[in-house]
């Protein structure tokens, strides 16, 4: 019979150690096994302690009942035994302790790195910036997450693949390599967590946190933003694919060729920054833009998607109890061109600025609120028009 | 009381309360005020439940069915809030009301007119708080903790939001302090420091608590105000502010606030425990000391809160070693509680069941607290569904268990009529199994990585959310049984009379007193014996020269 429960309780505790269901993941990186390994030695000891209290407790409440047990002890104190309850616990915590203090030195210790990337949040969305290698974008939930997460979509998520957990433009990483993160925000708190990596850190504005981690595996690893950051914080996922060195190399070369050499990426013609829609974007040229009034909706309806749609509704229709003004029939969106410019760029009230955002997209958005979502003023909107007005 | 007083002569010495709704709004009376309190709490409970029975419904399943996630942020923030400030506290006051003057042999709390004062600013706080759900903007959506730059995109709410909290935390100053001077000045003769009950022990610890953090949290949301309206920057870093100093600040008073709502369950697991064991508490001075550690450590250990927050590689440390000191003096506590019970002569009525409820779930808590002290596994466990976990298990069969064991064990003696022994069983088992549905599998989806506070998850987190759904609704339908349990037996005087000894193992002065207790007592200190707390109750002439 104690074997039994033995076997029983092992079989428990090894599975316990190995499933992606209801445990932390060992992950991928040296430190998450640590981390891994932490969480495990302290949940036994806790085991442990638990058995030997819960143990002793039910023992007592059977044997020490009245039926059974009609006349009470009265003893009310010991030293010894209280010095030991005392002393044994703090033993147990020091021997928990120096392995955690080992393992926490080791996150904190960010130099050397090989590469380093910047993390900037935004509501509701990641940016990724490689520091050297001159390449950044906007990582936002994919549109088919998007679409089904809306309240009463009718879409069952399970049909979803990865619903929640996927983006538009993961964050791509080399194996082997140091790769040094610096987080920050450009609105709220956010934090960037990636538990197959065991990250996660605050993204702070107007500060810069570090964090580092080193792939041994190739994969794609998900998580999401782990810090209260408003609405749509439960729909800012994180994704990092990580890659070998080599297909790391071209991937970044593939998107310095679409930078023409800028790594500041001043080029409004790079397309890279659209969403989705870099797809069906013309091949980036050197000179100012004209874009066709199919590519300008086009591109627009992706970025109202992403960026206005939370608060004016897919349809422009406004949330009138939060305040948020619908764009259908709006003075802005069929008045004057500049003002509706000025307006994305600089935001009013509750609305934030997007002057953040690329001329391509500020231009094909305002085409698209002007001649979509129930409204026809019919001009179109060029990224040489938003430069003017910055 | 059917004769009509001067107007002057309303120190209600000679005579009973008076009648009607006046009674209840004028009343300066511990008892009086103590029910109030915990009808109080019990309305807010049921408010903050409803709060939660939304946040489950939404999260039965994944996709956004029935709220938008601003509304779902507010239910969060809401819920927290209610149950923290409108719940566990105001039951624990009211319980301080009702038991520290019977329990030290005082006629009543020191400062009456305060008392009446603090109590009567609650219903006004929480009308504040609770009206913003209907203002532009909806209602405060960005958590309990209220962290800038987030919380000041709230829309008209802010500021009723802020002041409602200044009512909170003025509401709670006046108590405590009301129960400093009560403990410190009013003691019967005889009743020394290391005499009295571990409940006014925990109460007077909770009180000093209040006192020093209270202010802070005042301090901090009056910064966020003047952030918002007056052109200030303390917490902004374009204009040379910090975000994380606001953190700083308020888990300096959030941690002891911690303590603050798990303190006087201690007390009253320490009141419980021996009477049903019919065995004096083991190591009663080692528990005080226990509390007094706890008390002093929650003052140093605020930043585990914010361990992702970016500190220094130095002050991680020392946060996650001064958190990790904490398991030693809670551990006393438990391991008195078993030695308590060890050899003694157990009977599990009702509040039994619930204190003993208490010290198994509890300590989950506590290990799961342990696992979340070890700063590199709480990378990951930080802000998912594991601190959740964690903290309901402290507070809701930690806390609110506590609050539940304790009005079982006294409200015969508050009303002279006991409750249904069987329904208050039943009630017990329910809310134990449900409590554990609600909340274990929480554990499991935060370690496999779902965050807290969001509306939607991902698939594979469907199962855990199921039943901690099926297991939140199954809960809040189990309080039923005891609403009616006690309105219907007590509150309605239609259960058995209770005798003056309620429980066979029950010592202590609120049980030398008549059940119901009368509308005052120890008018006259009671003469505490050496060898045990028990009142002789007719020595009126021992008492004015000691006095």
């Amino acid at each position: 019979m104690g074997r039994l429960i033995w076997g029983l309780s092992g079989m428990v505790l090894a599975s316990l150690a190995h499933a992606a269901e209801y445990n932390m993941p060992i992950g991928v990186t040296e430190i998450s096994r640590e981390v891994h390994g932490l969480h495990m030695l302290i949940f036994y000891i806790c085991c442990a302690i638990g058995a030997a209290v819960f143990g002793v407790m039910i023992y007592s409440i059977i044997a020490h009942r009245k039926s059974v047990h009609p006349k009470p002890a009265d003893f009310h104190e010991s030293i010894k035994v209280e010095i030991a309850w005392t002393v044994l616990p703090f033993v147990i915590l020091i021997a928990m302790a120096i392995p955690a203090a080992g393992t926490l030195i080791k996150m904190e210790d960010t130099s050397d790195s090989d590469i380093t990337i910047k993390i900037t949040g935004y509501q509701w969305k990641w940016h990724y910036e490689y520091m050297d290698e001159g390449v950044s974008y906007f990582s936002n939930l994919d549109a088919k997450s998007n679409a089904a997460r809306q309240l009463d979509s009718g879409v069952n998520p399970a049909d979803v693949p990865n619903y929640l957990l996927e983006v538009d433009e993961p964050l791509v990483l080399p194996i082997g390599k140091k790769v040094r993160l610096l987080l920050t925000s450009n609105d709220v708190i956010h934090a960037w967590w990636v538990p197959a990596l065991a990250t996660k850190k605050d993204a702070v504005p107007g500060y810069i946190n570090q964090l580092w981690t080193k792939i041994d595996e190739p994969g794609i690893y998900r998580g999401q933003c782990a810090e209260l950051c408003g609405r749509d914080h439960g729909f800012m996922p994180v994704v990092v694919r990580a890659v070998q060195p080599e297909e790391y190399e071209r991937w970044i070369a593939e998107r310095g060729g679409k930078v023409a050499g800028d790594a500041e990426q001043m080029a409004d013609a790079a397309p890279v920054e659209v969403a989705s829609a870099a797809a069906d974007a013309p091949a980036a040229s050197s000179g100012p833009v004209e874009l066709t009034r199919d590519q300008l909706m086009s591109e627009g309806e992706t970025v109202y998607k992403n960026y206005c749609s939370a608060c004016h509704q897919a349809d422009g229709s406004g949330m009138a109890a939060a305040n948020f003004p619908a764009l259908t029939g709006s003075a802005v969106a069929n008045g004057p061109v500049d003002e509706h410019i000025d307006r994305v760029l600089k935001g009013k009230g509750a609305m934030a600025a997007f002057a953040y955002l690329k001329d391509r997209e500020i231009a094909a958005v305002v085409t698209y609120e002007r001649n979509a979502l129930g409204n026809a003023a019919g001009d179109l909107v060029q990224p040489a028009q938003v430069a003017a007005r910055r | 009381m059917s004769e009509h007083h001067d107007s002057h002569h309303h120190d209600g010495h000679d005579h009973g309360p008076e009648k009607g709704i006046m009674r209840w709004i004028k009343t300066t009376n511990h008892k009086d005020l103590g029910t109030l309190y915990l009808w109080f709490a019990f309305i807010m409970f049921f408010i903050g439940g409803i709060m939660s029975l939304i946040i489950r419904l939404e999260l039965f399943s994944p996709g956004l069915q029935w709220v938008n996630p601003e509304f779902f942020n507010s239910m969060t923030t809401m819920h927290a809030l209610i149950m923290i400030f409108g719940g566990v506290m105001p039951a624990f006051t009211g319980l301080a009301n009702w038991m520290v003057p019977m329990m030290v042999g005082a006629s009543d709390l020191a400062l009456p007119r305060v008392n009446n004062w603090g109590f009567w600013i609650l219903p006004f706080a929480f009308t504040l708080l609770l009206s913003t759900l209907f203002m532009n903007g909806g209602g405060p959506a960005s958590g309990w903790t209220m962290y800038p730059p987030l919380v000041l995109q709230t829309g008209d709410a802010f500021p009723f939001m802020i002041f409602a909290i200044h009512l909170m935390g003025i509401s709670s100053i006046t108590g405590a302090i009301n129960v400093i001077v009560t403990i410190l000045n009013m003691r019967a003769p005889g009743m020394t420091l290391l005499k009295m009950p571990l409940f006014v022990w925990s109460w007077l610890i909770t009180a000093y608590l209040l006192i020093a953090t209270m202010p802070v949290l005042a301090g901090a949301v009056t910064m966020l105000l003047t952030d918002k309206y007056f052109g200030t920057s303390f917490f902004t870093a374009a204009g040379g502010g910090d975000p994380v100093m606001f953190q700083h600040i308020f888990w300096f008073f959030g941690h002891p606030e911690v303590y603050i709502l798990i303190l006087p369950a201690f007390g009253v697991v320490s009141t419980i425990i021996p009477t049903f064991a019919r065995k004096t508490l083991f190591g009663y001075d080692s528990m005080v000391y226990a509390m007094a550690s706890i008390a002093f450590l929650s003052f140093i250990v605020w930043a585990h809160h914010m361990f992702t927050v970016g500190m220094p590689l130095a002050g991680e440390l020392f946060f996650m070693f001064a958190t990790m000191l904490i398991a030693v003096p809670t551990g006393v506590k438990v391991f008195n509680w078993v030695a308590t019970m060890w050899r003694g002569s157990m009977t599990f009525e009702t509040p039994m069941l619930f204190a003993l409820g208490f010290v198994f779930l509890f300590t989950i808590g506590g290990f799961s607290g342990l696992m979340l002290a070890i700063a590199p596994a709480d990378f990951q466990y930080h802000d998912s569904y594991f601190v959740v976990a964690h903290f309901h298990y402290v507070l809701v069969p930690g806390a609110v268990f506590s609050i539940i064991a304790a009005i079982y064990y006294w409200l015969p003696k508050w009303t002279g009529h006991m409750y249904n022994e069987t329904l208050g069983k039943l009630h017990f088992w329910l809310s134990a199994i449900a409590i554990n549905l609600t909340f274990f599998p929480q554990h499991f989806a935060g370690l496999a990585g779902m965050p807290r506070r969001i509306p939607d998850y991902a698939v594979q987190f469907t199962d855990w959310n199921v039943i901690s759904s099926v297991g939140a609704f199954f809960f809040f339908i189990a309080q039923f049984i005891m609403a009616y349990n006690w309105i219907a037996n007590c509150v309605l005087r239609k259960g058995v009379a209770a005798p003056a000894r309620v429980w066979e193992g029950a010592h202590g002065l609120e049980w030398t007193v008549p059940s119901p207790a009368p509308y005052h007592t120890f008018e006259t200190p009671p003469v505490i014996s050496e060898s045990e707390i028990t009142a002789v109750h007719d020595a009126p002439a021992a008492a004015p020269s000691q006095a």
